[in-house]
C-alpha cells in the first residue's frame, strides 16, 4: 500500500486537480462508467443543446457543493450530514435555476423541472458523500469538474446521437434530411434521409441507452478476459444499490418471520 | 359541480396513462429499473409510492399556497419541497410504525427507499408550474393519479422481467439493456394512450 495506492487515475498523483479532472472525465465517467445519474440521461438528451446545457448546470452545482461541502466536513455531525448535504446543494440549484431563467430562459423552459431535480441526481450527492466529504477544499472542487464535465459530455453524445438519427440534425444544424445545409451532390443525397422520429421521442431514449450500456458491458468483457480491473464499473442506475437495499430488507423480513 | 368532476377525471387520466410519469417524463426511473424484478416487491414499491406522492403533493401545495406564496418566497420552493418529503417519509414511517402495523408491514419496507425517488419532488414542483396547487383536491388527486401510473408502468415491467429471466439473449444485453429495451417498447405502447386527451 506504499507508492501504489498513492497512485491515482491515469499515472497521475493521487488527489491532485489534474488527477481529480481526468478521473471524473474518463476512468471513473458517472455515465458511461459509474452509471449513475440516469434520469437526466433518459429525460434531457433528446437534442445535444439541451444534453449541454443540463450537463453544464449539473457541473456547477457539483464542483460549487463539493468545495462548501468539503470546506464544511469538519463542522457537519456525522449523524445530520445527509439533510445537510441536501441543504447545501439545493441551495446552488436554487441558484443555478434564477441564474438560468435570468440569462437563458429558452434552455430554462426546455429542461423544465429537471433543472429543479438536480437536487436529487445521485451524482451530486454520490460526491459529496464518498469524496467531498473526506478531502479537502481544491481536490474536491475539481473532483466535481471533472465528474461534471464527464457526465456533460456522456449525456451531449447521447444528445447528439438521438438528435441525429431523429431529426437529422446536429446542435441544431440540419445535416440529414430536408433541408441539408451540405450543397451539391453530397447534400442531394444526403436530403433523401427520412428521420426515424422515435428516437427524440421518450423510447429512442432507452433504447439508445440500452445500446450505449450493452457496448460498455462488451468493452467490460473484453478488458476482464485479458484480466483488467473493472470493479469501477457499475450496473446501471442507482439500481444496483436500491436492489440491493431492497434485497436485503426482504432477506431481513424472511428472517424475522421465520423468527416469529 | 358535474363538469368540475369531468374535468378532474381528465386531469387523472392524463396523468396518469397519458403523461406517465416513468414512460413519458422519466422521473423515478431508479426504483422502476432497480425494484422491478419480481411482482411482489414492484407492487410493494408501488404502493408506498402512491402512498407518499399522493400526501407529499397534498402537503407540499398547502405549504406553497398558504406560505411561500404569500409571503414571496417562491424562490425557496426547491430547498423547502425536499426538506418536507425527506421530513414526511421518516415520519409516516414512525406513524405507521406505531398506530397502523398491518400497513407498515405491507409498505414499510419500501419507504426509506422512496426519499431518493425524484418523482416525489417531480410531482410536487410539477403540481406548481401547472398551477394545481391553487386547488389542495386538484394537486392531491393529480398526485394519487401520477403515482397509480408508475404502479401501473413498474407492475407491467415486473411481470415482462419475469417471463424473460431465463431466456437466451446475447450476453452484452443480459440485466440493464435488455430491461431499458423493454422499457423503450413499453414507452412506445403507451404512447398510444396520447389519443385519449
Amino acid at each position: 500500500m506504499s507508492t501504489e495506492a498513492k497512485k491515482g487515475a491515469l499515472g497521475f498523483r493521487a488527489d491532485t486537480p489534474g488527477e481529480r479532472f481526468f478521473n471524473g472525465l474518463i476512468a471513473e465517467n458517472p455515465t458511461l462508467v459509474l452509471m449513475i445519474g440516469m434520469c437526466p440521461t433518459l429525460a434531457v438528451t433528446s437534442s445535444a443543446i439541451n444534453g449541454l446545457g443540463m450537463g453544464l448546470a449539473t457541473t456547477f452545482v457539483l464542483a460549487l457543493s463539493n468545495a462548501v461541502i468539503s470546506a464544511l466536513r469538519k463542522v457537519i455531525p456525522n449523524t445530520v450530514r445527509i439533510p445537510s448535504f441536501i441543504v447545501v446543494i439545493a441551495s446552488f440549484v436554487t441558484l443555478v435555476e434564477l441564474l438560468m431563467k435570468a440569462y437563458v430562459p429558452a434552455l430554462n423552459k426546455a429542461l423544465g423541472v429537471y433543472i429543479p431535480l438536480i437536487v436529487v441526481n445521485c451524482i451530486i450527492f454520490g460526491r459529496a458523500e464518498a469524496y467531498a466529504s473526506k478531502h479537502g477544499i481544491v481536490p474536491s472542487f475539481f473532483d466535481g469538474i471533472g465528474m461534471g464535465i464527464g457526465f456533460t459530455c456522456a449525456i451531449t453524445v447521447i444528445g447528439l446521437i438521438r438528435e441525429f438519427i431523429g431529426a437529422g440534425t446536429a446542435f441544431d444544424v440540419q445535416i440529414l434530411g430536408e433541408g441539408t445545409v451540405v450543397p451539391g451532390a453530397v447534400g442531394a443525397f444526403l436530403s433523401t434521409y427520412k428521420p426515424i422520429s422515435i428516437f427524440i421521442q421518450q423510447a429512442g431514449a432507452f433504447i439508445v441507452l440500452a445500446f450505449l450500456i450493452a457496448i460498455m458491458n462488451k468493452i467490460k468483457m473484453n478488458l476482464a478476459k485479458k484480466g483488467k480491473d473493472t470493479s469501477k464499473f457499475g450496473q446501471g442506475c442507482c439500481s444496483s444499490s436500491e436492489e440491493a437495499a431492497a434485497d436485503k430488507i426482504l432477506a431481513d423480513k424472511k428472517n424475522e418471520k421465520e423468527a416469529d | 359541480m358535474g363538469e368540475t368532476i369531468v374535468n378532474l377525471v381528465g386531469l387523472m387520466i392524463t396523468a396518469s396513462l397519458v403523461n406517465n410519469v416513468v414512460l413519458s417524463q422519466f422521473l423515478g426511473l431508479c426504483p422502476f429499473l432497480g425494484v422491478s424484478k419480481k411482482t411482489d416487491t414492484a407492487l410493494g414499491m408501488g404502493g408506498a409510492c402512491i402512498f407518499v406522492i399522493t400526501l407529499a403533493s397534498l402537503v407540499c401545495s398547502l405549504i406553497y399556497k398558504f406560505i411561500l406564496d404569500p409571503l414571496d418566497l417562491s424562490y425557496l420552493k426547491t430547498i423547502v419541497f425536499i426538506l418536507v418529503i425527506a421530513m414526511l417519509v421518516q415520519f409516516v414511517e414512525m406513524i405507521l410504525k406505531k398506530y397502523i402495523v398491518s400497513l407498515y408491514q405491507a409498505l414499510g419496507v419500501y419507504l426509506p427507499l422512496i426519499t431518493t425517488n425524484c418523482a416525489v419532488l417531480g410531482v410536487a414542483l410539477n403540481n406548481v408550474t401547472d398551477g394545481y396547487y391553487e386547488n389542495p383536491l386538484t394537486s392531491t388527486l393529480v398526485g394519487f393519479a401520477t403515482a397509480v401510473g408508475f404502479t401501473i408502468a413498474i407492475v407491467i415491467l415486473a411481470g415482462l422481467r419475469e417471463k424473460m429471466e431465463y431466456n437466451d439473449i446475447p450476453a452484452p444485453f443480459k440485466g440493464m439493456p435488455l430491461v431499458l429495451l423493454t422499457s423503450g417498447l413499453m414507452a412506445i405502447a403507451f404512447t398510444g394512450f396520447s389519443a385519449l386527451k
